[in-house]
């Protein structure tokens, strides 16, 4: 059994939700990526996405996009980030790690030696945001050849006949877009996420979590409520960049971990 | 490409329904993006079936555009290179000042009839900003272009033309500051609102349709060539030539003689301060296969995958990726694709207006070069169209700021 659906199995039999963070890799700096990881789950991260830098990240918004750019400025890249993840392993068995990122340092990598390696160093799941149900066919076959999970997003516009085309596709979870908009977009409908999340639940057997718009423990605990977990990012990559910007990168996981514990204390004592 | 009943090999119409030119091309959208993609490929291969719109676009061709552009035989500068005849095929004469606008009115055209309120575009050169915003203005629509700081300062008399024709110019101030960054500048704020926007790309280039739409309103360029070589010489070219950045004009003009084998065709891609140098934007010639802004093309990249900062004299073509069917064109040996320098680019453009009296953008200064070049190499009877893209009023005070004029 995957890492990631062992994960969801145990949260479920304790009646709790997933807490997924996600931050840049290599941003604030290469040094603190895997304390950050860690940090995370000493917090309350049930799931570590982490994000593969690149120059043009067309789906996240500005705050995302200067990570991306600091972790680029800090040699950070895909070899890098694959590296990383293997050094985290050597201390931590269980929590699934998901590599979050764009489909052309993958490419130019090449599957076969990218899924070699991402197994190799204990990574459980893929999302690559430029890469359709539709034109993922190869890669995922290969995924699955090595037990790694290949997550997609579902969208607010995404249509019925669609979320079975990419339900049929995914596995570990479903990432379902909360928001019309880039990552870092502000307002979030409660009532309506929670009835795209049911109707979402019609097409798959799949944990669905939600992300985009969550910024504090009132609304990861009302998304969680109504799903199986929830995805932050923005809001913890401004305090890596707050760190950043006081030049105390070391700073960064200290008040990552303060947002983290309050929306893990909020989800487990709605 | 299939073998016809002469033997000859024939262009299969392109792209096949998922956008992809054999392995280039395709919709590599975030979800949030995959449904206004097919949105806007379905409400395009309605209108352009419709009467009304052929008909609308056409007039505007004819009474707005001045179509169709003259194409025009530069004797002196055939002279100058002592070999074939040079045509200009004069896209520089359209209003606007550049080829741009024949794909401009299209998208406007479309987004009106979609409904939108909004269109974002992105520009580079400030050519197809301008293109935009004159298209919006007359169709009455909102216009917001993304523009790099760096392009902003170099191509002001184009920036505040956008500013008068009533658009709203967003100055880009991360990463390269050029057009790379303009186009996910733009992508960003179009995904905040797709619903009343839509995101017109400026070049062949982007995901599917665009690379489709754009060149098959860019085609009527390439038509009329055709037909206006054929008038004046008796018979079709031996060679044609245009530049590429994303590659629009370019696939305008080649379209309608990608059959015709014995048409040789060169694009022209910036090979800047030289390609042995880091600091050129010749994507085909020195690029691999990759993915960038939602499609699958050649790419000027780094061993991990990176797009690289590419530079070209030229805004315009200061793109680190191109389109899908040049690089499919590319492949299959139809077109070869050479480059110029910014230096070669420079000569051509002083080179043309002191022969001709005709000031070229420098971004078509690329094409009079290599056009040059392919001219002095072959004999009298031979006959060269250059596509004469856009017109230099914009770069005439860097030019002379730079050869000290």
């Amino acid at each position: 059994m995957s890492r990631i659906q062992t994960c969801f199995d145990a949260l479920q039999a304790q009646g709790r939700k997933a807490l997924i963070p996600y931050f840049t890799a290599g941003d604030p700096d290469k040094a603190n990526t895997v304390a950050m990881m860690h940090g995370m789950v000493e917090q309350g991260a049930d799931i570590i996405e982490l994000g593969i830098p690149f120059s043009d990240p067309t789906a996240d918004g500005v705050v995302i996009q200067q990570a991306h750019l600091r972790a680029l400025k800090n040699g950070a890249n895909l070899s890098w980030v694959l590296e990383t993840v293997k050094t985290f392993r050597e201390t931590n068995s269980t929590t699934p790690v998901v590599l979050m990122g764009y489909l052309n340092p993958i490419e130019i990598m090449g599957y076969e030696t990218f899924v070699e390696t991402a197994a190799d160093a204990g990574v459980d799941g893929v999302l690559c945001v430029d890469l359709p149900p539709e034109a993922a066919g190869r890669f995922r076959s290969q995924l699955v050849e090595k037990d790694i999970d290949l997550i997609f997003l579902i969208a607010p516009t995404t249509t019925d006949e669609r979320i079975g085309k990419i339900c049929s596709q995914a596995s570990g979870y479903i990432y379902y877009v909360s928001l019309k908009g880039v990552t870092g977009s502000a307002t979030l409908n409660t009532e309506e996420v929670s009835q795209r999340v049911q109707h979402i639940r019609n097409y798959t057997d799949l944990p669905v979590a939600v992300g985009f718009g969550i910024s504090d423990g009132p609304s990861a605990r009302a998304i969680s409520s109504t799903s199986d977990g929830a995805i932050v990012g923005s809001v913890l990559v401004k305090e890596i960049a707050a760190a950043a910007q006081a030049g105390q990168p070391e700073s960064a996981v200290g008040r990552v971990g303060e947002k983290l514990a309050a929306m893990r204390t909020a989800m487990d004592n709605g | 490409m299939t073998n016809n009943n002469n033997g000859l090999t024939e262009f299969a119409p392109m792209p096949n329904t998922e956008g992809y030119f054999g392995e280039y091309g395709g919709s590599l959208v975030p979800e949030q993006l995959h449904q206004v993609m097919q949105d806007i490929d379905k409400a395009y291969r309605e209108i352009r079936e419709t009467p009304e719109f052929k008909k609308e676009l056409q007039q505007l061709h004819s009474y707005y555009v001045g179509r169709p552009s003259p194409l025009y035989y530069a004797r002196r500068l055939s002279e100058h290179c002592g070999g074939a005849k040079i045509y200009l095929k004069r896209e520089d004469l359209n209003h606007t000042g550049a080829h741009k606008i024949n794909h401009s009115l299209g998208e406007a055209l479309l987004a009106k009839h979609m409904g939108k309120t909004r269109v974002i575009a992105e520009t580079g050169a400030g050519q197809h900003g301008v293109a935009m915003a004159t298209a919006c203005s007359l169709v009455g629509i909102d216009c917001e272009i993304h523009m790099g700081e760096i392009d902003i300062a170099k191509e002001a008399p184009n920036v505040v033309k956008m500013k008068i024709l009533g658009a709203k110019v967003v100055p880009v101030t991360r990463g390269t500051k050029t057009l790379k960054d303009a186009v996910d500048s733009a992508f960003e704020e179009y995904i905040k609102d797709t619903e009343n926007t839509l995101y017109a790309i400026g070049s062949v280039v982007g995901p599917h349709p665009f690379p489709m739409m754009v060149r098959d309103f860019q085609q009527v360029i390439g038509e009329e060539a055709r037909d206006q070589i054929q008038e004046l010489e008796g018979r079709l070219p031996d060679a044609l030539v245009a530049c590429v950045g994303g590659g629009s004009n370019a696939m305008g003009l080649f379209t309608a003689f990608l059959n015709d084998q014995d048409v040789n065709i060169y694009g022209v891609e910036p090979a800047g301060k030289g390609l042995d140098t880091p600091d050129h934007a010749a994507t085909l010639t020195l690029g691999k296969p990759g993915a960038v802004h939602g499609f699958k093309c050649y790419v000027l990249q780094d061993e991990q995958g990176e797009p690289l900062p590419v530079h070209s004299i030229a805004s315009g073509l200061d793109y680190p990726g191109v389109g899908p069917q040049h690089s499919y064109l590319k492949d299959v040996g139809r077109v070869e694709y050479i480059s110029a320098t910014d230096d070669e680019c420079l000569d051509a453009f002083m080179t043309l207006s002191r022969k001709e009296g005709i000031i070229p953008a420098l971004e078509s200064s690329h094409a009079i070069a290599a056009g040059m070049k392919l001219a002095a190499e072959m004999a009298s009877d031979k006959v060269i169209v250059v596509n004469l893209s856009g017109r230099g009023d914009k770069d005439a005070d860097y030019v002379a700021q730079r050869l000290g004029l």
